[in-house]
């Protein structure tokens, strides 16, 4: 009984950190359905969200849904800049190049945000903007914060599925991926619906950079690489440019972290997270849910 | 035509006025290598006031004019090893204070030793720091007490004075001070008679320790030790009280920053940790410089500052002493110099250049440490 009550909290403890990983998965994987390009600045819009977050609690003391909103729009706008100033004149260029532009833009964001005049190199408390509290349930607990880590991403992932499954937005989105040329001659906008998913996919990693946040409540400018490496992982793994490939992705990534911590050792984790990403680069390239194999 | 002459004229009475301002005493450069920014900046800070106040002061007395270059590490080795390289091949010191962790205080000292350049580290407290492989670095100092006794130190405080048991061991694999403490802490607390009851390691840039603190929790030690430095502790403390854990937690030295009430809140209060100095200690020495670093800075000093200043005062003392300025001259007085009696206490170096000194235990309390005791080598 024991035993198994340390099973699901490690399940709990892997779910929690698997939540952030699909919500930063999903950005990967929407802007790869669309521009056949891995956004290596997506860790880094993570971490600007987690950064504008920390000033909004702790200079201006909004309430919290003030907060995610304004975050979710200021990372919204990042991405958005971010696709028009890197990404949009190379359109047409070889995939090389963009995929060489956004690990620019990453170690752009990275060193630029460092300057001591704006986030600095420190390591910063994220201030919690609510008391932790602990619930007893049968044999094992759960707390606010996990409560609302699974709540916020589950109202985010709910709203993306409308987005895209629902809207005439959504189903341009699914169209520019499945063809760019074919689409744009059916009579859709492809740059503004590639604006669109960058827009979106810049939300969901703000939303991710502030539950981090207040779930590992230390901030850094470098704190995006790690985590971004892994959603990535996360996206592969599940099938890239596949939504809820993604999603399921980051759950397996987060949860075997933790078991892996958990029953072998924690010097093991990573190892074990980038041996998954061979293993499903040598045995299924396409991912878990992945189908076609074309043009990539 | 006029102009440049004007210009010429007036460069040269610049410069004669410069050289002529600097006749009076020869200049000697001092690196100061220590982490400005990055996650152990508060170390960084109370050392740089601390090296600031003893150039002040020697300033008015001392024999050379002193030309401070100051190195920002971000404690990180590959930046210290840099900025040793740079402050020995470019700015040509004659020695160097800091580094003040011993991850990059390791490096540095290999730096330092093989360009024969004197280094004394405030408060890296690792062994390698002034020895490689059984083999002493003559360059390597360091003002205070090594690993070996911090660990057996908190060991035997979580022992005989919390009277526990079991306890529990947090580390970074990837940091040798923390790794070396968690050593030494596990070694002294099985030869006297307790049971380590989980021994689990992290990576330096985790947040999340649910896993293993989930792990740990299921053996419910009595005694929690996390030798790392306050960032770090403040996020493990935080999620070991969020998980439940009861334990009382024991640290080293990486704690002493005022920042580690401010992130770890209520978490930590209750805690303990060895440490080098307490402002509490009655010492005409240490009175007169916490009252002159209290009216600059506005706090009292912690011991990064204090272990600073003594560093940096015996350097300034042993550059007097020498004939001449050089590295060597400063190396064998700084070897043979005895009784230094410093804010943190007499310093004598013993023959790895480690001083000898006693360790005192501070409580972590609400609002802020609170020494408990002393213990003597």
């Amino acid at each position: 009984m024991e035993l198994l009550g340390y099973i699901l909290q490690q399940c709990i403890n892997g779910l929690q950190l698997g939540a952030v990983y699909a919500l930063i998965a999903l950005g990967y994987t929407m802007v790869y359905g669309v521009l056949r390009l891995i956004n290596f600045a997506h860790g880094d819009i993570f971490m600007l969200g987690a950064f504008i977050a920390y000033y909004l609690i702790s200079k201006l003391n909004l309430p919290i849904y003030f907060v995610f909103a304004i975050t979710m729009l200021c990372t919204a706008l990042a991405g958005y800049i971010i696709e028009k100033v890197a990404y949009k004149p190379l359109r047409n260029a070889p995939k090389i190049s963009l995929l060489i532009t956004a690990v620019g833009v990453s170690l752009f964001l990275e060193y630029f945000l460092s300057l001591n005049a704006l986030f600095t190199p420190n390591y910063i408390a994220f201030p919690r903007p609510f008391e932790v509290e602990v619930f007893d349930i049968l044999f094992f607990t759960v707390t606010n914060v996990q409560l609302i880590i699974f709540a916020i991403t589950g109202i985010s992932l709910g709203l993306l599925y409308f987005l895209i499954y629902k809207t005439k937005q959504g189903k341009a989105m699914r169209a520019v991926s499945f063809d760019q040329e074919i689409a744009s001659l059916m009579g859709i906008n492809v740059d503004a619906t590639i604006s669109l998913t960058f827009i979106v996919g810049a939300a969901l990693a703000g939303v991710g950079g502030i539950l981090y946040g207040i779930a590992y409540p230390q901030i850094n400018v470098f704190m995006g690489i790690m985590p971004g490496i892994k959603s990535f992982i996360a996206a592969v793994l599940g099938g890239i440019g596949i939504i809820h490939g993604a999603v399921l992705g980051g759950f397996i990534i987060g949860i075997s972290e933790v078991f892996v911590s958990a029953f072998l050792s924690s010097t093991f984790r990573d190892g074990v997270i980038f041996v998954i990403l061979f293993l499903v680069l040598l045995l299924k390239p396409t991912g878990i849910f992945g189908k076609r194999i074309d043009k990539v | 035509m006029k102009k440049a002459l004007l210009c010429i004229c007036l460069i040269l009475f610049i410069s004669f006025v410069c050289t002529g301002y600097s006749l009076g005493k020869d200049i000697v450069r001092i690196g100061l290598i220590t982490p400005l920014t990055g996650d152990v900046k508060t170390f960084g800070e109370s050392t740089k006031n601390a090296f600031n106040i003893a150039l002040e002061e020697y300033a008015k007395t001392g024999k050379y004019k002193i030309e401070p270059i100051v190195a920002d590490d971000r404690n990180d080795p590959t930046e210290g090893a840099n900025a040793a390289l740079k402050l020995i091949t470019q700015d040509k010191v004659v020695a160097i204070i800091g580094p003040l962790t011993s991850k990059v205080a390791i490096p540095v000292s290999e730096i330092a030793n093989s360009n024969k350049v004197p280094m004394i580290s405030g408060t890296a407290t690792n062994p390698k720091v002034t020895i490689s492989d059984g083999k002493r670095k003559p360059y390597a100092f360091r003002a205070c007490y090594i690993d070996p006794f911090q660990g057996t130190v908190g060991a035997n405080f979580a022992l005989k004075e919390l009277k526990s048991k079991t306890a529990a061991v947090l580390y970074d694999v990837g940091n040798d001070y923390s790794k070396g403490l968690a050593e030494y802490f596990k070694a002294t607390f099985t030869k006297g008679g307790g049971n380590i009851v989980a021994y689990e390691s992290y990576q330096k840039d985790d947040v999340d320790f649910s896993a293993i603190i989930t792990k740990v929790g299921m053996k419910k030690p009595e005694v929690i030790y996390i030798p790392d430095y306050y960032n770090k502790v403040a996020l493990i403390a935080r999620q070991l009280r969020e998980k439940g854990l009861k334990g009382i937690m024991i640290g080293g030295d990486g704690w002493d920053s005022p920042e580690l009430l401010k992130i770890a809140g209520n978490a930590i209060v209750g805690g303990y940790f060895t440490n080098h100095y307490s402002p509490d200690r009655k010492d005409p020495v240490a009175d007169a410089f916490i009252k002159k670093y209290k009216e600059k800075f506005g706090v009292v000093p912690d011991a990064l500052g204090a272990l600073g200043y003594d560093s940096t005062v015996m350097l300034l003392k042993v550059l007097d002493s020498v004939k001449k300025p050089t590295q060597e001259e400063i190396m064998k007085a700084l070897s043979t110099m005895k009784n230094f009696k410093g804010v943190t206490g007499n310093i004598s170096f013993d023959k790895n250049g480690d001083a000898i000194k006693s360790a005192v235990i501070l409580k972590v309390d609400k609002d802020g440490f609170k020494y408990m005791t002393t213990i003597n080598p």
